[in-house]
């Protein structure tokens, strides 16, 4: 039923189409205006030109409104020091493109009103102005390098290398999850291969390295508030991508080239309970590169605490291989073969720190 | 000779004798293995349309998903078969769809459709020349896209359905068969087809290029070309440089994927085992993949730009302003297009000095768009504008390259891309400035020369009801998509309820479903118009737009070999409109030059 009201629509439409059609043709033949130039007949170029007017008076009301209305939902609350310096750059730049979007916007739709034909006028012989052209072509060129400049300042400051004192978390991205590893009492890392992974060892850590015994894994991530907070980034399979919208802060996981951002969160989570007025306001990291059938369910939380509530939480933390003993067992016997391997598995873990 | 005697002397120029040898040819070589530019063109448009409305029939699909993620849709079951379960769209086959608009609407519609149809139809036509330098290869660039897309549209088909790892097919998600269904056989057939469409672009191009530069009329500088000869020109060198890139990236692509190689591949575990794979680089594939990207978006853009110059010039009847600066920023725009594609890398994890550098030169590129558009804005001012159906979608054009041209100078900005990459916004920004935009490029070239190619004219009533629909269509679905992407909403999201931050966008996400259908339906009223035209349109005359450039001295069904007898020599350059002192407020550019009359001047006296 609801296929044959579809065809019959789209017939319809189509018969419509015909009879307009047929109708609009009779009618210029009718009036005449089928023997003038296209294009020159006054009702065509009044109503179009008219309604480019409206469009730009009724499309900039729309606008204006439509955007005011969204304000709140687009403006997520900045939870970073970086997200305030890249908030503040960007609503200056959306200054700067505004007042150009609407001079020229503006200037478009009015000059088409204007200037629309009239059979006794004729058009302004004007080929050429050099002195205009240098003129806009250096006002942008003034203005692209002064935003070139602003954006290069934060840029830097954002891509700096982070503070020693920084909380090391790794994340992880696998098709479709994230996992996080702190690195434990001793602030290592352990050494991680992909040949190690298997079902309870999901980061292929190598256990036999000693900085290795004391990393733990949080089924959520938490940071103090206020202070450096480095992710080192990775994937195990294909490239995902760490975004967390509140802190203004993304960055591709990409297998086999470990990637980092540091940030300073500015507010806790009960803090941004408070302020947007949602008990149940939990900071979120998504997944932004297309990683598969389950990329848009890559949900994982992030607890922005008191620096004292920070330790608490860490205290509680027990070792991955405390939790999972069994793990050793395959270490226990694997360990000569990998150390032979490795050599000098300290070096192994700085060498990862370094590329980092 | 009063100064007010100069009429339009439409007679030719005989410099050489030049005969047209075409012998007679049967249905099959006049119509299916044409060689003739003309036909190929329309054979590159009619193509184009069909795939535009798969393209645009599949962003419908995944647009209903995105406008109501929790309604189900029972009638799709018997068109979309398996990959509708309980009126539920696989969350695989979301992706799939997604892939094939962006491949179709780039690749398919925007370069072949646009760029393939204008370059061929008005190459010859506008520089004065009998056909294209190889005709057999100009036959055979179609025929090999033509083949392209067949394969294209054949892995729809497939049981594991087609490429699913977006239009950008970044490895390892592409390269390895157990990450999504998506990269298995759709896959090989996506890297086929992209191989051949290549070699297809790179056949036209090279057949644009040596047209242009060898088979110039008597008196056709490059310096009297029209803006659409530039642009198609400067697109076909940009393709020629950028395409064989891309080619590269797709042929160890296909090396990882089938051989066990690993150049975009390394340490990886995947589906229970980890792979041998060690040593390459995902990012490698990306470099490669924007070096052809970036320019690409420029491939699409510029011949846009030269037919909305030329609809604009003859529409408002006046030289389009600043035709050199037109020229130098298309060159510009040309160069900078091969510098900037790390722009779409910027979280990726490479260098931070990199992405300073590309920054820059990112920002840079703005400075001769904003000529193109300050230019165009300067030859509508004290114009006598008429507004044809081709017109409306000119000025349409340059309103949606200035709305979609700015965002990009946000994204362009690293330190903002952090958090707008991968988001609407971005879809946004894109979908202004190359989509719609190169759309509306492509529909003032159509309205404007279907009486060249049908020998009838379009409806302009159904013309403006077309444009008004799709205007104002186009800004709903994007303007919102703007508001979300600022909100971080990210891009290739089957559902988004699951995320408290994304969640409070149903509303938006509705509108813009309902706007894109809006915008859908309204692309059939094009459809009748453009078919019943053809057959039952109004017939045109010679020169229906009182246009300045050669194709309108042709008859009005030019034959294969365009002109019946020799072909005109051209005097002037072609945006010689409402000259001061000539009888009509045009002047083509075969009319030769008096020796008296000041409105007769050669144009360069005018820059002197």
């Amino acid at each position: 039923m609801i296929t044959f009201a579809i065809v019959l629509s789209i017939v319809l439409l189509f018969v419509i189409l015909f009879l307009l059609f047929r109708i609009g043709t009779l009618a210029s033949i009718f009036r005449g205006s089928s023997e003038r130039a296209p294009g020159t007949t006054k009702t065509s170029n009044r109503v179009n030109s008219t309604l480019l007017l409206l469009f730009l008076v009724g499309g900039g009301a729309a606008f204006i409104w439509s955007f005011a209305d969204s304000w709140e939902g687009m403006n997520l609350p900045v939870a970073s020091v970086h997200g305030t310096w890249t908030d503040s750059l960007f609503w200056t730049t959306m200054i700067v493109i505004g007042i150009v979007f609407a001079i020229t916007q503006v200037l478009l739709f009015y000059y088409s009103y204007k200037y629309q034909h009239k059979d006794n006028k004729r058009a302004y012989y004007y080929p050429h102005n050099n002195k205009l052209e240098i003129i806009w072509t250096m006002i942008p060129a003034v203005v692209m390098a002064l935003l070139v400049f602003a954006g290069w300042k934060t840029w830097t400051k954002i891509t700096s290398a982070a503070p020693e004192s920084a909380v090391v978390v790794e994340v992880m991205g696998k098709q479709f999850n994230w996992m996080v590893r702190y690195p434990g009492q001793d602030g290592q890392l352990g050494v991680s291969k992909t040949t190690l992974i298997d079902a309870t060892n999901e980061f292929g850590i190598d256990f036999s390295d000693p900085s290795a015994k004391d990393d733990f894994i949080p089924n959520q991530i938490h940071v103090p508030v206020g202070k450096p907070v480095l992710l080192k980034i990775r994937s195990r399979d294909v490239i995902h991508s760490v975004f967390l919208p509140h802190f203004r802060l993304k960055m591709d996981a990409v297998p086999g080239m470990p990637t980092s951002f540091w940030f300073v969160p500015t507010k806790t989570t009960a803090e941004m309970r408070t302020e947007t007025g949602n008990p149940d306001f939990n900071y979120e990291l998504a997944c932004a590169e297309l990683c598969g059938r389950g990329h848009f369910a890559m949900r994982f939380m992030l607890v922005v605490d008191e620096p004292a509530e920070y330790e608490a939480w860490l205290a509680e933390q027990k070792p991955f291989v405390e939790q999972n003993p069994g793990v050793m067992a395959k270490f226990a016997t694997e360990a000569p073969q990998d150390l032979a391997l490795d050599a000098k598995p300290g070096e192994k873990a700085e060498e990862d720190k370094t590329e980092l | 000779m009063s100064s007010t005697d100069i009429t339009i002397n439409q007679d030719v120029h005989h410099p050489h004798e030049e005969h047209d040898h075409h012998h007679d040819q049967n249905f099959i070589e006049k119509y299916i293995f044409s060689q003739d530019h003309k036909v190929i063109a329309k054979q590159y448009l009619i193509t184009g349309i069909a795939w535009a409305f798969i393209g645009g029939f599949l962003s419908i699909l995944f647009r209903l998903q995105l406008g109501w993620p929790e309604a189900t849709f029972t009638f799709l079951e018997p068109i979309l078969g398996g990959w509708v379960e309980n009126g539920k769209l696989n969350p695989e086959f979301y992706l799939a769809l997604v892939t094939m608009h962006g491949t179709i609407m780039v690749f398919f519609v925007l370069t072949a459709g646009l760029s393939g149809t204008f370059s061929n139809f008005l190459i010859p036509l506008q520089i004065g020349a009998r056909d294209m330098a190889s005709g057999f290869m100009n036959m055979l660039s179609y025929w090999i896209f033509f083949i392209s897309s067949v394969i294209m549209f054949l892995s729809l088909f497939l049981e594991t359905g087609p490429a699913a790892g977006g239009w950008t097919v970044y490895p390892p998600l592409s390269a390895l068969p157990q990450a999504i269904e998506g990269s298995k056989g759709g896959m090989t057939m996506w890297l086929i087809s992209m191989a051949l469409f290549i070699v297809s672009q790179l056949l036209g191009g090279v057949n644009y290029i040596t047209t242009v530069i060898n088979l110039r009329t008597r008196g056709m500088s490059m310096t009297k070309l029209p803006l659409t000869i530039w642009a198609f020109f400067i697109t076909a060198v940009l393709g020629l440089l950028a395409f064989p890139v891309l080619f590269s990236a797709a042929l160890l692509l296909i090396f990882d994927r089938s051989f066990g190689t690993s150049f975009f591949l390394s340490d990886i575990f995947i589906a229970g085992e980890a792979l041998a794979h060690s040593g390459g680089s995902a990012i490698l594939f990306q470099h490669l993949f924007w070096f052809l990207g970036h320019p690409e978006v420029y491939i699409v853009i510029m011949p846009a730009f030269g037919i909305v110059s030329e609809v604009i010039a003859t529409n408002a009847r006046k030289p389009i302003f600043g035709y050199r600066a037109m020229i130098g920023s298309l060159l510009g725009i040309a160069v900078l297009s091969f510098v900037v594609w790390a722009h779409h890398m910027f979280v990726t994890g490479m260098n931070p000095f990199l992405g300073s550098v590309f920054m820059f030169l990112t920002l840079i590129i703005a400075v001769p768009s904003a000529v193109k558009v300050f230019n165009w804005l300067a030859t509508l001012w004290r114009g006598n504008i008429r507004f044809t159906t081709a017109m409306m979608f000119a000025v349409g054009f340059v309103s949606l390259f200035i709305s979609g041209g700015l965002t990009g100078i946000i994204l362009g900005n690293s330190a903002l891309d952090i958090q707008l990459h991968d988001t609407y916004f971005v879809i946004a920004h894109f979908h202004l400035v190359m989509g719609a935009a190169a759309f509306f490029g492509m529909f003032a070239g159509v309205y404007h020369w279907f009486p060249k190619m049908f020998g009838r004219m379009m409806d302009d009533k159904l013309g403006f009801v077309h444009f008004w629909l799709t205007f104002v269509a186009v800004y709903l679905v994007f303007m919102p998509m703007h508001y979300i992407g600022i909100a971080g909403f990210p891009r290739r999201y089957y559902a988004w309820t699951g995320f408290e931050v994304f969640n409070g966008f149903t509303d938006m996400n509705m509108f813009i479903s309902i706007s894109a259908i809006l915008g859908f339906s309204a692309q059939f009223i094009f459809l009748f118009n453009f078919v019943y035209s053809i057959f039952r349109g109004r017939k045109t005359t010679l020169n229906p737009w009182h246009s300045n450039t050669l194709e309108w001295t042709t008859p009005v069904n030019p034959g294969h070999g365009n002109w019946p007898g020799e072909i005109p020599a051209v005097y002037r350059w072609p945006y010689d409109y409402s000259k001061p002192g000539a009888v009509e407020d045009y002047i083509p550019q075969n009319v030769p030059f008096s020796q008296t009359q000041s409105s007769n001047l050669p144009q360069e006296r005018d820059f002197e």
